[in-house]
């Protein structure tokens, strides 16, 4: 009897990948609202907190991420909602292929769609912030790690509220406290290096949280994409 | 004892306020916790129970009809 | 080694051991909190630096000891559901939660209020005061995603999924939390170091802590009884029973 189409877990992870992209650019508002969003509420602090310059520089650091934190869980709504309306969850749970390649295939295609325009346009925003120039790199490198971390923890939360009709103030009630240790560790990198004190340890412990979130997380996902599915 | 009445008692060598506000809703948390708990197992008990004796009262009126035919 | 535990896996046999081991929790803890209370409040003797504002100690210390004992307990159970299958331990979680966020509230109020004439204002950023109102949040996630879902069942696997993963960042927030605190201590000294315990305070301490500790007991087995009834409301034990007990 003929095998049929079997996947290697390569293709299976590249099928899942280009296939939420294509999808994302077909629904070009979902990737674009939550950019929005973040430039919007950058914006707003300053009209809130008032011009001065040493104020908004001391605090760019904190604003930036907060706002990346929120613009985030905005997002994370979307990374499973449409497949779980029409099915097409339930098909890849019950798929014979490792539930871990594909999650990992849907989450990087999150972070590609919401971290990476975060990562590109944060610069522009933190230069109306007036963040000091040695922070630049820092606040880089802190939300090239960084946000990775808040697609697979998001993910998490995401999976776990994707059945439910008020889903989103649960999601955040869940999420947020999970993202206080990257929130603390990235600010504080941003802030060092504008005192021109090295960062690298907090980006390590940035990144170590990286790699425990890519190796742990997808399970946990899993478990909660089959409680919502059930 | 360490304390000569029931004034200097209740002023707490001058913390009075701090000391009572923390015990007071501690007691009152506390308290509210036992009665919700206690009130929930209640509840839990007489939903069950009606449910019971709705579904006898449905189980008799079926075999009612089934006689009647 | 471990059969004696397996008849507990069983609902009924759970819920009627909660039930005889109530009475006794509930005396137990009613007689220590009585005497630890009484000692702590009027005779134990005022701290040599914070007076009697030190007798907030007694509440405090064994409340946030608690809130962060029963989250491990909570975890455990929600582990030891995953892992085995028991649809008990989704009861066990559903009623240790709520218990668990009172006291943290607890810990929290009382150490604001502790607070306020020790620091001199009522909220520090304090790495212990903040961590403990992180786990207030992570007890409210439980809680809410256990309300969120109609069917029990979900509910309780879901809610199990977030104890276990909260329990998993818990330490890396406190350790975050610490670290950002220290970053930021700045000019503001902690005043509050942990008191050189003399023996005359360590032991009204003892006495309220194991009084909490059997109050958590007593309140969790009762509302552990409420789950049970909840998730087996149908089955025919469960309705023996409230017949008998009608009667």
């Amino acid at each position: 009897m003929e095998q049929g189409n079997v996947l290697s877990y390569f293709n299976l992870f590249k099928l899942v990948l280009s296939r939420d992209l294509k999808i994302a650019l077909r629904h070009r508002d979902d990737v674009l609202n939550p950019l929005l969003f973040f430039i919007i509420i950058i914006t707003l602090f300053p009209l809130g907190i008032g011009p001065e310059p040493q104020t908004l520089a001391k605090i760019a650091p904190g604003i930036i991420w907060v706002s990346a934190l929120l613009a985030t869980l905005l997002s994370l709504d979307r990374m499973f909602k449409s497949d779980y309306q029409d099915g097409a969850l339930e098909q890849l749970l019950l798929s014979p292929y490792p539930s871990f390649i594909w999650v990992l295939a849907k989450v990087i295609a999150h972070w590609i769609l919401t971290g990476i325009p975060l990562i590109i346009i944060a610069p522009v925003l933190a230069a109306m912030l007036n963040l000091p120039a040695e922070s630049f790199l820092a606040t880089f490198w802190t939300l090239l790690l960084g946000t990775p971390v808040l697609s697979f923890i998001g993910a998490i939360g995401a999976a776990l509220t994707v059945g439910l009709k008020k889903g989103g103030v649960l999601l955040s009630l869940i999420i947020l406290p999970l993202y206080i240790p990257v929130l603390i560790f990235a600010t504080s990198a941003i802030d060092a290096a504008s005192y021109g004190l090295p960062y690298g340890g907090q980006l390590a412990i940035i990144g170590a949280l990286l790699v425990g979130a890519l190796t742990l997380t997808p399970f946990a996902i899993t478990s909660a994409l089959k409680v919502s599915t059930n | 004892m360490q304390f000569d009445s029931i004034t200097a008692f209740l002023d707490m060598g001058g913390y009075g306020f701090f000391v009572w506000l923390s015990f007071g809703f501690g007691f009152i948390a506390l308290l509210i916790l036992v009665l919700q708990s206690k009130s929930a197992l209640k509840r839990a008990k007489s939903d069950i129970a009606k449910r019971i004796v709705t579904e006898q009262k449905q189980k008799l009126a079926a075999q009612q009809q089934n006689n009647h035919r | 080694m471990w059969k004696w535990l397996h008849p507990y896996a069983n609902p009924e046999t759970t819920y009627h051991l909660s039930d005889r081991v109530i009475p006794w929790f509930g005396w137990l803890s009613g007689s220590l909190l009585t005497i630890g209370l009484v000692w702590a409040l009027l005779f134990a003797p005022a701290d040599y630096q914070q007076g009697d504002s030190f007798r907030i100690f007694y509440l405090h210390v064994p409340a946030a000891s608690l809130s962060m004992g029963i989250y491990l307990g909570m975890a455990i159970a929600a582990l030891c559901g995953m892992v085995w299958q028991l649809k008990l331990s989704d009861a066990a979680v559903a009623a240790l939660a709520p218990v668990g966020a009172v006291f943290t509230a607890i810990a929290l109020f009382t150490g604001a209020a502790w607070g306020k004439p020790m620091w001199g204002t009522w909220w520090v950023w304090d790495a212990r005061l903040t961590s403990e109102l992180v786990l207030l949040f992570l007890y409210l996630g439980v809680i809410a995603i256990n309300n969120a879902f109609e069917d029990k069942q979900m509910a309780g696997k879901a809610a199990s999924i977030i104890a276990l993963v909260g329990v998993i960042n818990l330490p890396i927030i406190k350790y975050s939390v610490e670290w950002w605190n220290t970053l930021h201590q700045g000019a503001t000294v902690s005043k509050l170091g942990k008191p050189a315990m003399s023996l005359e305070m360590f032991w009204p301490f003892v006495v309220c802590f194991l009084g909490f500790a059997f109050f958590v007991a007593t309140v969790t087995c009762i509302r552990f009884k409420t789950e049970i009834l909840l998730r087996n409301s149908s089955r025919p034990w469960v309705k023996n029973l409230m017949l008998e007990q009608a009667e």
